[in-house]
């Protein structure tokens, strides 16, 4: 997907480009509002990440201008300030949703996947291996034509596999992907979602391999 | 604050002794001008009809073959009873020899040639009398002669006529007090009614309508008003000040944390050591603790703010809780959490929203935060004519019993807490904003003992 | 005669000091008593019926009833001293003249405020009767004849027909009687006819009297024509001689004598005679006025249409013929008329 960053602090805009392209995403920084009004016109963004607090001015400026420009752009807003001032009202200027700084990138994820659900997103982003069509927006799994309903780890295990096939993911890495960190789980816990995630997509000739003391790839049979 | 305030006097009292006091000393001024007046012109009257009555007999004098005669006209006696009905005297005297009337009625001497009338007051026959004299000198045998005639009058019936006077006087001069009375009551209220307008327009305003006040008021007030918007302004800016500060606080601690935890996420992803790993957890969970911690006490710092001078204005509970429910879902998601949602309608309510929705979700967020994988939280929201009530159910064992009464001071946190992430503040916040509203907070388990029921309690609008 | 007089008081009453002539003398009620003493110019008769209903709710009270001429009740009061309580005068200028000269108390009641204003002289002199200066005329003498109704009518019968009143008319004495003064004088003021009509009546040699009921008997009588100025209450009351004499009140204007209560500054029982004062006006001035009240005059039937009745006023003006020079002339100036030989 295509994010725009629009975030004056350089080391936290950083890392989270850092994270965000770990994940595959293409993403554009912006620092400030007159540069991320030069990038929405000259790009197609899936979403857009805007910090409230700017150099040159207050990000709501630029959401309202976004909106009057009639774009439909889906916007979450990164605050800083506390939640309960009424000063943000964010969602009125049409931001889609907010989240507060620090934040989980679990979290991230998942208000940007409910988002971007919730404005229908675009077909394309569907992936497909062997007889398993996935669309990451809305969260369907299909295997061999039969729709099969999945959890939210499941389906968030199955997008880590799918974002790199063969690739061999440990189980530590797993269980920092899926639990959240204040969280003691143990890594034997990842097998039970694996588990799941294997009956799920039985019959689609795509299987997720132990690779004995690695981890789990997954591949097609 | 009122009980402090010292009341001396009213300026409404003061101005309207002061108005009626001054009506008293006209009235009474009024009253002895009109008495004097009317006693001198009684008197003068008196005076005149007396005189006219001497003239009278003076013109009815003959001279016949040297002898002086009177021949005494009707009129002269009857246009006295005319004035009142009072005792009548007359005396006709040539030189020291009286020719009729009353031989008795002290005449007063005529001083040589003499001429004129002249009046004097004199007892009489055991009464004041008021006497007019008039003088005419003849001349006989060569000798000139004063012809001296008074009249003189008893003056019951001017006294009587006097005090019916005086007291038409004292009528006037009461009612001339009495109106005077009414008009200050009147002059007092309508001049301070600008002060209770103000007043009343002040403390009728919101707890954070912090405009000027900028309707016309009398110039007397604008020193006050004047006085009391720069107040305002000073007030306001020092609100703004303290929000400004908390927003900066917040912004000024949490972008750092952003960073650092960003940070140590993606190094997280970048490392296999595993003494490196759990040492970047642990850090990972420090920062969220510290940054959670903070976010509660600026939270609570803006509640508190906010419900020190609470600003009540209609809102749907239901709604409001809707909302909440549906932006917390993904979070209750990636914990495979089931959050469900029980309502029948609207709840009308009036309130501060910003508080009512902070508190629900810090009381959404523990339950979120503390719910095993996997489970069911649910938020009910049921009311009647009396009360709103806002329930949220989890299935995450329970608080101890013996912990039940401590749970919502400030930064005590349940056991069963342990291991999570979390200041303690929540359930301090959601129970500060119940209070503000008028309501309360119960902490309670569920009956099975697998969970915690908490409640919020609002007042019906 | 007032020497005499004196002596015949002496010998008569020796305790009460009373040096001038009686005409009558009564005595109502109980002898051991307090005593009213009233004197009065009217006949003790008409009062009587009013002295007994006086005394009738008064047990312990008696009446002593003097009757004198108007001069002489003056003289009596203002000269000698007589002890009295209350006098009851129609000489009007002469009450006027005692309250003036302080020689009454005031009196106020409850039943004071039923007369009429003019009626009360500064609450010391008190009206109790109006009473008509009327013409009386013999039936006989106007037989067939229109009586004249008017002092014009009267002026122009007498002159056309000298010889037949010649002896034949008579009026008041003003010299003797006070009353005949007051209504002479209030005559004289009121109209030019007045000084007229006395010569005419000098001229046809008037005959004079001293009281209004010698004068009525003589017209009764036959003995003259016609009276002039008598008092109509008393002819009135004289229903005997109806058939003979005829009441006529001069249609011009016709003076009304109000017979007047005073009590006196030393009145030994103020409150007996302020009580009577108070029978008198609640006899005279209740609507209707009392069955035993005497002088019902001027009757509504016996006013003559377009009569126009003129209460003499009580005040001060009554005492300008009192004057010494103004009564001095006024007599010389009737005398001349009256007395043409």
């Amino acid at each position: 997907m295509r994010f725009l960053l629009v975030e004056d602090n350089l080391s936290l805009a950083a890392a989270i480009l850092d994270r965000l392209r770990l994940d595959g995403h293409v993403v554009d920084h912006a620092e400030n509002i007159s540069v991320a009004e030069e990038f929405v016109v000259t790009a197609d963004y899936d979403l857009i990440l805007l910090d409230i607090m700017l150099p040159d001015g207050d990000g709501r400026t630029f959401l309202k201008t976004q909106r009057d420009h009639l774009s439909e752009t889906p916007v979450i807003v990164l605050t800083a300030r506390s939640e309960v001032s009424d000063r943000v009202g964010v969602l009125d200027l049409g931001a889609d949703d907010y989240l507060t700084k620090p934040f989980d990138f679990a979290e991230l994820e998942a208000r940007c996947r409910a988002v971007l659900r919730r404005r229908g997103g675009r077909p394309s982003n569907q992936k497909r291996i062997g007889a398993l069509i996935f669309d990451p927006l809305s969260g369907v799994l299909e295997v061999a034509g039969v729709d099969v309903p999945l959890r939210n780890k499941e389906l968030r295990l199955l997008e880590i596999f799918l974002a790199a096939p063969d690739q061999i993911f440990s189980k530590a890495r797993l269980v920092d992907r899926l639990f959240s960190y204040d969280e003691e789980v143990s890594e034997n816990a990842i097998e039970v979602y694996v588990a799941r995630l294997r009956k799920k997509i039985s019959g689609s000739g795509v299987e997720i391999q132990t690779v004995r003391g690695l981890g789990y790839r997954m591949r097609t049979q | 604050m009122s009980d402090s305030l010292r009341i001396s006097g009213s300026i409404r009292r003061r101005l309207t002794i002061q108005l009626v006091g001054s009506a008293a000393v006209l009235a009474t001024l009024l009253f002895l001008i009109v008495q004097t007046f009317t006693r001198d012109l009684a008197e003068e009257t008196h005076d005149r009809i007396l005189l006219a009555s001497a003239t009278s007999i003076m013109d009815a004098i003959s001279v016949r073959a040297g002898d002086v005669t009177v021949d005494l006209p009707y009129a002269a006696l009857s246009m006295l009873s005319n004035v009142s009905d009072d005792r009548v005297f007359y005396r006709v005297m040539l030189g020291a020899e009286t020719l009729t009337g009353y031989d008795d009625l002290p005449v007063p001497e005529p001083g040589s040639r003499e001429t004129g009338a002249r009046f004097d007051t004199l007892v009489y026959k055991g009464e004041t009398v008021r006497m007019a004299t008039t003088v005419r000198w003849l001349s006989r045998n060569g000798v000139s002669t004063p012809l001296i005639i008074s009249v003189a009058q008893t003056r019951t019936g001017q006294t009587e006529r006097l005090a019916a006077l005086t007291r038409t006087a004292l009528l006037l001069g009461a009612g001339f007090f009495a109106v005077a009375v009414l008009l200050a009551v009147w002059t007092a209220q309508s001049s301070i009614r600008p002060l209770r307008q103000l007043a009343g327009m002040v403390s009728r305003r919101g707890p954070t309508d912090l405009r000027p006040v900028t309707r016309p008021v009398p110039a007397e007030m604008a020193p006050l008003v004047r006085s009391l918007n720069s107040f305002i302004d000073r007030l306001g800016l020092s609100l703004s000040r303290s929000e400004d500060f908390i927003a900066e606080a917040a912004h000024r601690v949490r972008t750092p944390l952003a960073t650092v935890r960003t940070q140590a996420e993606n190094t997280l992803h970048r490392i296999e050591r595993p003494e490196n790993r759990t040492a970047l957890r642990e850090m990972i969970r420090a920062i969220d603790e510290s940054s959670r911690a903070a976010g509660q006490l600026l939270d609570h710092a803006m509640v508190s703010f906010r419900t020190d001078s609470l600003e009540r204005k209609p809102f749907d509970l239901a709604e409001l809780t809707a909302e909440l429910v549906n932006r917390l879902r993904p979070v209750a998601d990636l914990k495979d959490i089931d959050l469900e949602l029980e309502m029948t309608g609207a709840h009308a309510m009036a309130g501060d929203p910003i508080l009512v929705q902070n508190a629900v979700r810090n009381l959404l967020d523990n339950a979120i935060k503390y719910a095993p994988e996997e489970t069911r939280i649910t938020v009910s929201v049921r009311g009647d004519a009396a009360a709103h009530t806002l329930c949220i159910r989890d299935a995450a064992g329970g608080f101890p019993e013996d912990e039940m009464g401590s749970l919502t001071e400030r930064f005590v946190r349940g056991r069963n807490a342990e291991g999570t992430v979390g200041s303690g503040l929540g359930l301090t916040i959601a129970r500060e904003v119940a209070e503000a509203h008028g309501g309360r907070l119960e902490i309670a388990n569920t009956k099975d003992g697998t969970g915690a029921c908490v409640c919020l309690h609002f007042p019906s609008a | 005669m007032r020497l005499s007089a004196l002596s015949l008081c002496l010998t008569l009453w020796a305790a009460v000091a009373c040096a001038f002539e009686v005409e009558e003398h009564a005595r109502f009620g109980p002898a051991e008593a307090r005593v009213l003493r009233i004197l009065s110019t009217t006949d003790i008769d008409i009062l009587r019926p009013l002295i007994d209903s006086f005394l009738r709710s008064r047990p312990g009270v008696a009446v002593d009833y003097t009757a004198a001429s108007s001069a002489q009740v003056m003289q009596g009061i203002v000269t000698e001293n007589a002890r009295f309580d209350l006098v009851l005068s129609s000489a009007m200028d002469l009450q006027i003249k005692l309250a003036n000269d302080g020689f009454t108390r005031p009196h106020r009641s409850a039943w004071t405020p039923l007369v009429p204003d003019w009626g009360n002289w500064r609450d010391h002199v008190f009206a109790f009767s109006q009473e008509t200066a009327s013409v009386v005329l013999s039936r006989a003498a106007f037989a067939g004849e229109e009586p004249p109704r008017t002092r014009q009518d009267l002026i122009d019968l007498l002159r056309r027909d000298p010889e037949r009143f010649q002896g034949r008319v008579g009026t008041y004495d003003v010299t003797v009687s006070g009353l005949g003064y007051l209504f002479a004088t209030q005559d004289a003021r009121t109209a030019e006819s007045y000084w007229r009509l006395m010569e005419v009546l000098g001229g046809l040699q008037v005959r004079l009297y001293c009281c209004s009921g010698e004068m009525i008997e003589a017209v009764a009588e036959g003995r003259i024509d016609l009276a002039y100025n008598v008092l109509g209450s008393y002819a009135r009351a004289r229903t005997d001689l109806a058939e003979r004499i005829l009441v006529v009140e001069p249609e011009e204007y016709t003076n009304m004598m109000m017979r007047t209560a005073v009590i006196l500054g030393e009145a030994a029982e103020p409150d007996l005679a302020g009580a009577f004062v108070d029978h008198l006006i609640a006899a005279a001035w209740s609507d209707p006025p009392a069955p035993d009240y005497p002088f019902l005059d001027p009757p509504e039937t016996a006013r003559p249409v377009g009569a126009s009745l003129r209460p003499i006023a009580l005040g001060p003006g009554l005492l300008v013929f009192l004057d010494r020079l103004k009564r001095q002339r006024f007599l010389e100036e009737w005398r001349n008329a009256v007395q043409q030989q």
